[in-house]
């Protein structure tokens, strides 16, 4: 009790300090077009290169500086936040949904059906991710949608197999007994007894991986297999800044930056939730 | 004569590996009447408690023996109407009231919830009743302890609960599975004696799983004695302690602490009297054939 309420006190700031990172990065994300600084595709050679607003030669309203091709970075950044945030919410929830649905399945009712789901989550890790990622968007095509089928088609069992050991221990436990003894469905006990146990624990893996969606994502515009219109992501800016880092660090590391931050920020955001939704810890 | 509340007729139970946890075990409790079920550690008391209620684990298999539920023979019923059955007229006081209850649920749901979903109550019914009984185990602040999750119940209340819970849709059974052994000595008592005022004022049979002679004495009118799986005695609970007829019964009794002499009183049970169980368990196992090879 008293670790937990230890637990609990540290979750504090760190709620409120990746919270508050998602909000903004999400915010200027939606109202882009009212934030963003500059067009984040205007090219102006005249600019290319220029430096953050603290160094020597940095120009006003570019505050981040400016890519090779002239293009304001800080907007590019903004605008790539919509691509990040879009794969990030709809591939994490794909994932969530049928990761966790057969997890539930095959914990809670054992026997064949763990055997099939485990066999096929098994199957599923020997591939390498994003090896995977790669094959199956080049097979589907690139585009925002394969981005994100790709993204579900993965990492569903990351969902599953923790899913499952959770349900699996809860079908051990006297109150999902006792549901029996009074007469409740076998689906009604999973839905009701177990699933609100398990629901912490998929609120913190759905957070962690809007994380990894991001990485994945940034992954593949890297290796230019995202979208492939010119809308700036930010892997894609990472590759460019990569091209030019000894003539302007500021694009490659800003991204990195955004990049790393948005990632902890959704794992610790995760975290917190789950405590938040234990009322155990609560 | 009325049928048996519970009626358990010659019931084997063995593991996956053929061994046998149940040794055609016979017990019957009459309604409104509580049977104690005594016996040491692993004599199979709660598998008796579980075959009755339809939860034996799935490595366990019944292979041969009745139970009957108010005349209705329940291996004869299809799994839907067992189950039904199971749910309208029995009910579980388990022995640990921490697991019993749902950690992520509100207490007042999870005792409702058996009366609006299995038994078609409306809310309110459910809620007022559900009330009476809480007021019936001395629960004095209702709305704080409905509200409540189950952690934040000290370990008395939670199994105040779980009796009001379980008188709630008037059973004819109720299983007690050692319902006072996870809980300290002081709160033992009351909770004790809360089971034997419900029991007495519903009218409940109750078969009363425990391995305490002492608690035996004070709450039940018959007992069975088990041993490794099979039932070495049965008596009424007077006659037993006034004069048990088997061995293991005496050196049971004469192993159990007395509160005026309680080291003195400490022995275990005697092992010429286990020897001689043994080698009567190993000749029973000699002569029994599982039923149909
Ligand atoms: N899930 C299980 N699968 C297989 N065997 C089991 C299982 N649970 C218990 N057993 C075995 O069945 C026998 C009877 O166990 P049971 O739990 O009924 O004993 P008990 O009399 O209730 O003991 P206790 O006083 O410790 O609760 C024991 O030998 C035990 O090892
Ligand atoms: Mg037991």
């Amino acid at each position: 009790m008293d670790e937990a309420r230890i637990a609990r006190r540290g979750l504090g700031p760190r709620l409120r300090l990746a919270g508050g990172w998602l909000l903004l990065a999400l915010l200027a994300a939606i109202f882009a077009p009212l934030v963003a600084p500059q067009d984040p595709l205007a090219q102006d050679l005249m600019l290319e290169r220029l430096p953050p607003f603290w160094m020597n030669g940095a120009e006003p309203g570019y505050w981040l500086g400016t890519d090779s091709l002239g293009r304001d970075l800080l907007s590019r950044l903004i605008f790539g936040g919509r691509v990040a945030f879009v794969v990030a919410f709809a591939a994490a929830i794909a994932a969530c949904l049928v990761g966790s649905t057969l997890g539930l399945i095959a914990g809670y009712f054992g026997g064949w059906a763990d055997r099939i789901i485990s066999r096929i989550v098994d199957i599923w890790m020997a591939f390498p991710p994003v090896l995977f990622a790669i094959l199956l968007v080049a097979v589907l095509g690139t585009g925002l949608s394969s981005v994100i089928i790709a993204i579900a088609v993965i990492d569903w069992t990351r969902f599953c197999r923790v899913i499952r050991a959770e349900a699996m221990g809860q079908t051990r436990m006297d109150y999902v007994e006792n549901a029996r003894i009074a007469g409740y469905g076998r689906i009604g006990i999973m839905l009701r007894e177990v699933l609100p146990n398990v629901v912490p624990s998929i609120v913190a893996l759905l957070s962690l991986e809007m994380g990894i969606a991001v990485i994945v994502e940034a992954i593949l515009s890297f290796v230019n297999l995202s979208i492939s219109t010119d809308d700036p992501t930010w892997g894609g800016i990472i590759a460019e800044g990569r091209l030019s880092i000894h003539q302007a660090w500021w694009v490659l590391v800003f991204p990195l930056i955004t990049l790393i931050l948005t990632v902890l920020s959704f794992s610790q955001f995760g975290e917190a939730l789950k405590a938040r939704f234990d009322p155990v810890l609560r | 004569m009325s049928a048996a509340c519970l009626d358990i007729r010659n019931l084997s139970a063995v593991l996956a590996n053929g061994q046998r946890v149940l040794r055609s075990v016979s017990l019957a409790v009459q309604p409104g009447e509580v049977r104690a079920l005594v016996g040491e550690s692993g004599a199979g008391k709660t598998m008796i408690g579980k075959a009755v209620l339809g939860v034996l684990p799935s490595s366990v298999h019944i292979v041969e023996g009745e139970m009957l539920l108010e005349g209705e023979d329940l291996g004869r019923l299809q799994p839907k109407a067992r189950r039904t059955l199971i749910g309208a007229r029995t009910a579980l006081i388990p022995q640990d009231p921490l697991t019993a209850l749902n950690p992520s649920r509100r207490i007042g749901p999870q005792m409702t919830d058996r009366l609006v979903r299995i038994l078609g109550w409306s809310g309110q019914r459910a809620d007022a009743r559900i009330r009476q009984l809480l007021d019936e185990v001395q629960i004095r602040d209702p709305d704080r302890v409905l509200r409540s999750y189950p952690h934040e119940l000290s370990g008395g209340m939670r199994q105040r609960v779980l009796i009001a819970a379980a008188f709630a849709a008037e059973p004819r059974l109720i299983v007690a599975d050692e319902p006072t052994t996870a809980l300290d000595v002081t709160v033992q008592k009351q909770i004790l004696r809360l089971i034997a005022q419900l029991q007495r004022e519903h009218g409940t049979a109750i078969l009363f799983v425990t391995h305490d002679l002492g608690v035996v004495a004070k709450i039940s009118q018959k007992v069975s004695v088990l041993y490794a799986g099979k039932v070495v005695e049965e008596a009424d609970t007077a006659a037993l302690f006034a004069a048990p007829q088997h061995a293991y019964t005496r050196a049971l009794i004469a192993a159990t602490p007395r509160y005026t002499d309680p080291l003195a009183s400490l022995k275990p049970v005697d092992e010429a009297v286990l020897a001689g169980l043994a080698a009567e368990i190993a000749a029973a196992e000699q002569a029994w054939r599982p039923p149909h090879g």
